[in-house]
């Protein structure tokens, strides 16, 4: 009885994630398909949960409910969609596409026959991550461990800004000049 | 007398035993805050009659004092109406219910007092922090699934405005969280309550100041309420409402006001800890000091004009995420000198 209920709830949730994934690709109204997604995101952050990582879940809500796919919204707002429901299809590679990722599918399953879980490592059992919360554990590991590879993204995302205000600023510019 | 923690507990050991959850304290804090929300819309007209010179509700029951109820009745029973172009029918009916349910499942991590929280979580201040993100996803909807070139502009206006307003939001709260340690709510007003200054809004000051006024654009309460201006959107995004969903369009918009005041009261201003000990009401100062916000919230609206959209923009972008960064700093000093 104890194990039943977690196996339950990880089946509902991967029906579900699997479901609206498709749901997200095959929709032809897109703030549907942006719905839907958030339909999934939800679902990922109960997955989150059931595996202990409740700052992930915290964040996959904030950071892609909240914020991502607000901005989705936007950006499909402000590109005019509606002509585009009447096309019949976006492409016609579609049965293609569904024999390749069932050939996917099963190459994966094949290799994942074999897959054992490796035993875990180190001394960070859930109790013990739990007792000194999972904030802190996640921040000392970020800033002390991994603080080479925390700069070098947050350096990344800062080029990509600028990347957009210099693009954005030229344009102005350029038509700046021609009036 | 009758013991009523002792009674309360035997009711909740019950509904935990047999339910999983604490349906009854749900229960609780979801009627008293109804309440509270009706009442606030009839202290709002009231106190901004008085600013105003005005005499405001005093129609219904004494004083008017039945005036809320009678506007619920009244939106109950009206019409549900659906414009007959609306975009997708299923959005259009769930963006209200998206609003309110974000709005109050909030309060299910706020402490009211020590042992009065329905769910006790250690990220309970991201929960909050997560659920005012989704919860401008109903405006946002609301405003494309009415197919109306004003609601539209509503939803926006909205979505621009909570996503900007949100990190300043964030990051005024950082600063509680690093002198806190934490991110319980709990923990974080026990460490306010042995801090030297007793509340986190002094040594916080500017942490506060962005929080109130992030505060107020999240719930797109006046100065910016551009989302819903009356004078150039009718209504904004809830144009196309009536009935019911409009209902729960207010309903929403106070229970953001209530779920950011409390917010503020457990954050900065020191949760249910007070000067003395009130007997018998252990949430006295909690209650004082929320009552004080939502009269501050009030206040504001009757004083101050609408914000330009790109003021509000700039007020957002230039002013308060600085002033939140600023704060951050000068927090981190503090507490690697001391």
């Amino acid at each position: 009885m104890e194990g039943l209920l977690p196996k339950i709830v990880f089946i509902y949730l991967a029906v579900v994630l699997v479901v609206t994934s498709l749901l997200v690709v095959t929709n032809r109204n897109a703030v549907h398909a942006v719905l839907w997604m958030l339909v999934m995101f939800l679902h990922q952050a109960v997955l989150f949960i059931t595996l202990d990582a409740e700052f992930l879940a915290a964040v996959q809500i904030i950071v892609y409910a909240g914020a991502v796919l607000v901005l989705f919204l936007f950006v499909v707002y402000m590109i005019n969609l509606r002509t585009e429901l009447k096309i019949h299809n976006f492409t016609v590679f579609w049965p293609a596409a569904l024999f390749v990722s069932v050939a996917l599918v099963i190459l994966a399953a094949q290799a994942l026959k074999d897959f054992r879980a490796p035993q875990p490592v180190g001394d960070m059992t859930p109790e013990a991550i739990a007792k000194v919360g999972h904030a802190k554990l996640l921040g000392k590991a970020l800033f002390t461990e991994h603080i080479l590879s925390f700069e070098t993204v947050g350096v990344l995302l800062l080029v990509a800004v600028l990347g957009a205000v210099v693009l954005t600023r030229r344009i102005r510019m350029i038509r700046g000049e021609g009036l | 007398m009758i013991d009523f923690l002792r009674l309360y507990d035997t009711a909740n050991h019950f509904l935990l035993k047999y339910l999983g959850l604490s349906v009854f304290k749900s229960l609780v804090l979801v009627g008293i805050t109804l309440l509270h929300v009706a009442y606030t819309t009839y202290a709002e007209r009231k106190i901004i009659g008085h600013m105003q010179q005005r005499l405001g509700p005093n129609r219904v029951g004494p004083r008017g004092l039945l005036q809320p109820i009678a506007d619920v009745l009244k939106l109950i029973t009206k019409e549900d109406i659906i414009p007959s172009c609306v975009d997708s029918p299923v959005v259009f009916k769930l963006a209200p219910f998206i609003s309110l349910v974000a709005g109050a499942t909030s309060l299910a991590v706020i402490p009211i007092w020590e042992h009065f929280v329905v769910t006790n979580v250690n990220m309970a201040l991201l929960v909050v922090l997560a659920m005012s993100s989704l919860s401008s996803f109903g405006v946002i909807l609301a405003g494309w699934a009415s197919n109306s070139r004003y609601s539209f502009l509503g939803g926006l206006r909205a979505s621009a405005q909570v996503i900007s307003y949100e990190i300043a939001m964030a990051l005024a709260l950082v600063g509680v969280m690093m002198l806190a340690g934490s991110m319980n709510l709990i923990e974080i007003v026990k460490a306010q309550i042995e801090s030297p200054f007793k509340i986190y809004a002094i040594p916080q000051i500017i942490g506060f100041f962005v929080f109130m006024v992030a505060a107020i654009a999240e719930t797109n309460r006046t100065p910016f309420d551009l989302p819903e201006a009356e004078s150039e959107l009718v209504a904004g995004y809830f144009v196309e409402y009536s009935g019911i969903r409009f209902a729960l369009f207010y309903l929403a918009e106070y229970f953001g006001m209530i779920v950011m005041s409390m917010l503020a009261v457990v954050c900065f201003l020191g949760g249910w800890y007070g000067p003395f000990e009130v007997p018998g009401v252990p949430m006295f100062w909690f209650l004082l000091k929320l009552y004080f916000l939502i009269f501050f919230y009030i206040w504001v609206r009757a004083t101050l004009p609408r914000y330009r959209y790109d003021q509000l923009m700039g007020l957002g972008w230039k002013v308060l995420i600085p002033l939140a960064l600023l704060n951050i700093v000068i927090t981190g000093l503090i507490k690697v000198l001391a």
